[in-house]
């Protein structure tokens, strides 16, 4: 498993670190696949549900600060997330008990396909407890630590998280990640261990590793199986008495985070809010901190998980807020909002998310230029953290160069393009950020600051100019059965990391600590661990590589000369295929009457050959990247 | 024509001295000079487009006769020959070549009659080569001598191979004992002056048995051979059934394993290869195809026949690429309504002039000359069009090409990849042609 918490920049050679707190995830043995998120769930808003009484107007004001609870669960991936969530909902009533609601809230096909979650969903319970009428409001997360961002923000509207742990595989990578963010905003962490009723789980081991690593006393983990409803009713009873409500003030004037956003083509951007003071309703004047801007509410309303409008929304309350922003980064996460002429100090925290992974893309093929430039504002609508450059290669043409959270948030954009705006891409090897502190007077003049971020390597500025050269960092967590720990050991070495923590969490498994350069593992860490235990990347990259080979292969035009075509690994060879020269490549007979249609063959031919491009000494036709490149992502 | 090994000489010698250089032609290699462009001597070809059998490879224009008037055939030959030598201007034919088709099935009063109305036309110098093709079975030895009777002196045996199974495949009508008495017939008869074919690369063939042949046949053949490799060409029987999967397609790595060894042998043999596909040893080089390679005028009589030359007799000032009409019929009606059957001229223009002279002449051992290059483009050399160029440079360096003071020429191992070669060569004739200064007049 391998996320990004956090990021920061340190020296490219020295490696200094600016790091904050940053975290990359690895389990290999656990599990051989290679996972990126936690979440398999998202709130679909178009799913039935059985809140009849909730069909008029809600009065929100009949929920006190001190019965509202806001919390989200956090989970590594498959741990059982999606099913307690289902579970939640249906003994809430807030969806029916007799549908199959066993992973049907996907609502984005790559969600489903993934099973993670990219756009974070919200979902108001109402739940009576020992005769009180409580409002539960479970703030999802995006699934992935590629959002660490915007799961830190999710959070920062909740008091309390429950922490799902698979009883039979314990603690993973991520779920360390997430209990750090989670203990970093100070919530409630309430342990649950799920799926013990599978036969070979070992509730006694997890509570044990909680213990250890999280410090948390064994007996306050909640031993549930989601999927069979057991004990269910009693994580509602600890989320009642253990997380604390809202501390917030009704009275003071508005202060809103903005938590989440989504783009809706009739209506503009829906931003996602947590009330931390104050009351909003409909014709308020409302202020973004970050931009300046006024907007005038059109909706207020609560997630049901589907937009139900209410009067009113108050503080401690947790909802969504229609108020005729066109674009959605003038609803960024982590935005204050506030009643016009009524400013507040805004919310602590606040940063526009930083893309750290950069790549390529181009349409296949041009004439698809414009099609695919629509798909892709489309797109980044319903995603601010994505930033757009124009790019042009001599190899594909014209396209963009797209700034990403991370790997996976640029495979889902990408997915995401090709199955819902049906645009067929190539996506180039991506590339991580650097910083350049300039040296050169002339430069600086020419960049107006000192120090530069390059995210093209074509721009790399020359290192005569250059004082240093910053690179992004990223702390890194690796859990491992322990026989792999000098392997990986080494492995982190040949990366450049720094090594910040080691510790047995039980007693065959280790969990160690780095600090990794982020270009060092943006391409093919993931499978360079994984096949440190499993031999499974190995084999993955030796098919990769080997198929790489032999499209190539096909694709070259013979030549004069023996063209060796070779995958490697860093330095290591995996596959290697041969073109063979021309041995024999000139018409036997070639009399009177044959000259004619010689000449003229020797012409198109030569026509061809203008067509091809020259790289080093091989002659390569134009479409052989995108038939390769195209191959490898269709993959 | 003149011939390698004759020094280069301006126009205007006299026979005697051509017939002397004649006698003492291919002693020594290189500095072979060419005819001029436009000159008034030119080869000819007389393609005789009969055949008993459609062969399984060929696609050549050839036709199964039903009722075929050889008299009116024969007449429309000579009266073509006779059109087309006034037309050009051709004062001199240096090498008459009978091809098809299967000449060898056409009556030797038929080749008599052409050679005599050439004689009569323009002059036919007595040691001019005449090369007739001959398939061994339509050629008993009886029928051989009436050709040489008739003014044949040199025999070309398509013999393909010594593998009576490949022959077979081939559609041929002859076995290989069939091929090899006719060989030795045919060296009684013109001794010194017989070649034949073998071809190489056919489905299934392997390396060594086919090494195996060559050996065989060195023991039998005369002092010329010319190896093919089979070029499948569409609309062939082997080529629909190499599609359909009833025969293997031809392995080109073999081919050119076979290809190698093959001028390995033969080099050993004494032979020198002189062209991609022609060997020779005691100087028994065919003249008629040196004219092509050198970029010789040649004028083509019969259906389909291609010629290239300066309609000189007509006022033409440009060389013209000149293609008869295909079917015999309806040439033959052409013939006797305008006196011949061209069907298509191009004229061509100083560049494309260059780019054969190129194409052809790095077919050959010696290439092109210094001075063969001079007599077809007198401003820009050589070195001016390929000195300078970074891709020949390549080319030079990884040792397929070579250009020094002879002239500029494949290696022995460039040869076989010429055509390769030439997708470099060609487009830098064409930019170094546009690049040169002054300008002549657009279109020149």
């Amino acid at each position: 498993m391998l996320t990004f918490v956090g990021r920061g920049w340190g020296c490219a050679r020295a490696l200094a670190p600016r790091a904050t707190g940053a975290s990359i995830l690895v389990v290999p043995g656990s599990r051989p696949a290679l996972t990126f998120g936690a979440a398999r769930e998202s709130w679909a808003t178009d799913r039935l549900y059985s809140a009849a009484d909730l069909k008029e107007k809600l009065d929100m004001s009949r929920f006190p600060v001190e019965n509202i609870r806001n919390f989200s669960i956090i989970a590594h991936v498959d741990h059982g997330k999606s099913t307690l969530a289902d579970r939640l909902l249906e003994l809430t009533g807030t969806i029916d008990k007799t549908k199959n609601n066993k992973q049907v809230l996907d609502k984005l096909q790559v969600e489903r396909e993934r099973g993670i979650t990219v756009k974070a969903q919200t979902a108001s319970l109402f739940h009576n407890y020992e005769g009180k009428q409580y409002l539960l409001n479970l703030i999802d997360t995006p699934g992935h630590v590629d959002f660490s961002y915007e799961v830190s923000r999710s959070l920062s509207a909740c008091q309390g998280v429950l922490l799902v742990v698979d009883a039979n595989e314990g603690i993973q990578a991520q779920t360390v990640a997430n209990f750090f963010l989670a203990f970093e905003a100070q919530l409630s962490v309430i342990p649950v261990i799920n799926k013990i009723d599978l036969k070979n789980a070992d509730p006694e081991r997890v509570e044990n590793q909680i213990e250890k690593v999280f410090d948390i006393p064994s007996d306050e983990c909640i031993k549930i199986s989601a999927k069979l409803g057991t004990n269910v009713e009693s994580v509602l009873q600890a989320v009642i008495e253990r997380i604390p409500p809202p501390k917030v003030h009704r009275k003071n004037p508005l202060r809103a985070l903005v938590f989440d956003s989504t783009f809706d083509h009739y209506r503009g951007v829906v931003a996602n809010v947590a009330l931390f003071d104050g009351v909003v309703s409909k014709g308020d004047k409302i202020v973004s901190a970050h931009t300046q801007k006024t907007y005038e509410v059109n909706e207020v309303g609560v997630l049901n998980p589907n937009e139900q409008p209410t009067h009113k929304l108050y503080a401690g309350q947790v909802g969504y807020l229609i108020a005729g922003m066109k674009d959605v980064t003038e609803a960024q996460i982590g935005d204050t909002l506030h009643l016009h002429k009524q400013p507040v100090e805004p919310l602590p925290g606040f940063k526009s998310a930083k893309p750290m992974v950069f790549a390529g893309i181009y349409p296949v093929d041009q004439s698809e230029y414009n099609n695919l430039k629509s798909a892709i504002e489309k797109l980044t609508l319903n995603d601010s953290s994505v930033t757009i450059h124009r790019d042009s290669s001599l190899a594909l043409g014209a396209g963009w160069r797209l700034g990403f959270l991370g790997l996976l948030h640029m495979e889902v954009f990408n997915q995401r393009l090709e199955q819902e705006y049906n645009a067929s891409v190539i996506l180039t090897t991506p590339t991580v950020p650097y910083k350049a502190v300039l040296s050169s007077s002339k430069l600086i003049k020419e960049y107006r600051e000192k120090e530069i971020t390059i995210i093209n390597p074509a721009q790399f500025p020359d290192k005569s100019k250059v004082t240093e050269y910053l690179e992004p960092v990223v702390l890194g967590t690796i859990i491992t059965p322990d026989e792999y720990t000098g392997k990986i050991m080494m492995l982190c070495q040949a990366r450049r990391a720094v090594q910040k923590n080691m510790m047995f969490i039980d007693q065959n498994r280790v969990m160690l600590k780095y600090l990794f350069p982020l270009n060092e593992i943006v391409v093919d860490f993931y499978d360079s661990l994984k096949s440190l235990s499993s031999g499974y990347a190995r084999d993955k990259a030796h098919s990769i590589g080997k198929a790489m080979c032999e499209r190539l292969k096909d694709c070259l035009p013979r030549q004069l000369f023996e063209i060796a075509i070779q995958a490697s690994i860093g330095s290591k060879i995996i596959a290697r295929e041969t073109v063979k020269a021309y041995r024999k490549n000139v018409l036997a007979k070639c009399y009177g009457g044959d000259i004619t249609r010689k000449m003229k063959l020797l012409k198109k031919q030569a026509e061809g050959k203008k067509k091809l491009r020259k790289i080093g000494n091989i002659e390569v036709p134009k479409d052989t990247f995108i038939k390769v490149l195209k191959t490898q992502s269709s993959k | 024509m003149a011939l390698p090994g004759a020094r280069a000489r301006a126009w205007g010698w006299t026979a005697a001295a051509r017939a002397a250089q004649r006698r003492r032609r291919m002693e020594g290699a290189g500095g072979s000079p060419s005819p001029e462009p436009g000159g008034p001597r030119a080869a000819l070809y007389v393609h005789w487009p009969y055949c008993e059998k459609r062969c399984s490879y060929c696609n050549f224009n050839k036709y199964i006769p039903q009722g075929l008037e050889e008299a009116a055939m024969q007449k429309c030959l000579v009266t073509e020959a006779q059109t087309l030598l006034r037309l050009s201007g051709v004062q001199r034919v240096e090498s008459v070549f009978f091809g098809g088709g299967t000449p060898s099935l056409a009556s030797p009063h038929t080749v008599a009659a052409v050679l005599d109305a050439v004689a009569q036309t323009a002059h036919l110098p007595a040691d001019s080569e005449v090369t007739l093709e001959a398939n061994p079975t339509s050629a008993p030895a009886s029928r051989l001598a009436e050709f040489g009777a008739a003014g044949v002196n040199r025999l070309s045996i398509g013999l393909q191979s010594l593998d009576d199974t490949e022959l077979r495949l081939l559609g041929r009508t002859h076995s290989a004992s069939d091929a090899l008495r006719t060989l030795a017939e045919a060296r009684c008869l013109f001794p010194g002056r017989v070649s034949v074919d073998l071809m190489l690369g056919l489905p299934a063939q392997q390396v060594g048995p086919w090494l195996g042949q060559l050996q065989e046949l060195l023991h039998h053949c005369d002092d010329h051979l010319s190896l093919y490799q089979l070029s499948l060409e569409r609309g062939t029987t082997l080529f629909a059934q190499v599609q359909q999967g009833a025969l293997p397609a031809p392995d080109p790595e073999l081919a050119a394993e076979m290809y190698e060894r093959g001028r390995a042998v033969l080099r050993e043999a004494g032979f020198r290869q002189y062209e991609v596909s022609n060997f020779a040893r005691n100087g028994a080089l065919s003249t008629h195809n040196w004219t092509y390679w050198q970029c010789g005028q040649y004028l083509g009589i019969g259906p389909g026949a291609h010629g290239r030359f300066m309609p000189q007799g007509a006022g033409g000032h440009t060389r013209e690429a000149r293609i008869q009409t295909l079917e015999p019929d309806n040439w033959m009606k052409e013939v006797m309504r305008f006196g011949h059957g061209t069907r298509k001229r191009v004229p061509l223009g100083r560049l494309e002039l260059l780019e054969e002279v190129l194409a052809l002449g790095l077919r050959t051992d010696v290439g092109i000359t210094h001075q063969h290059w001079e007599q077809f483009e007198p401003q820009l050399t050589l070195w001016d069009m390929f000195g300078a160029n970074k891709e020949v440079q390549e080319l030079l360096e990884r040792g397929l090409l070579q250009l020094d003071h002879r002239g500029l020429r494949c290696s022995w191992k460039g040869l076989a990849v010429l055509d390769s070669l030439l997708l470099t060569l060609l487009p830098q004739l064409q930019e170094a042609w546009q690049q040169r200064a002054p300008s002549p007049v657009p279109g020149g």
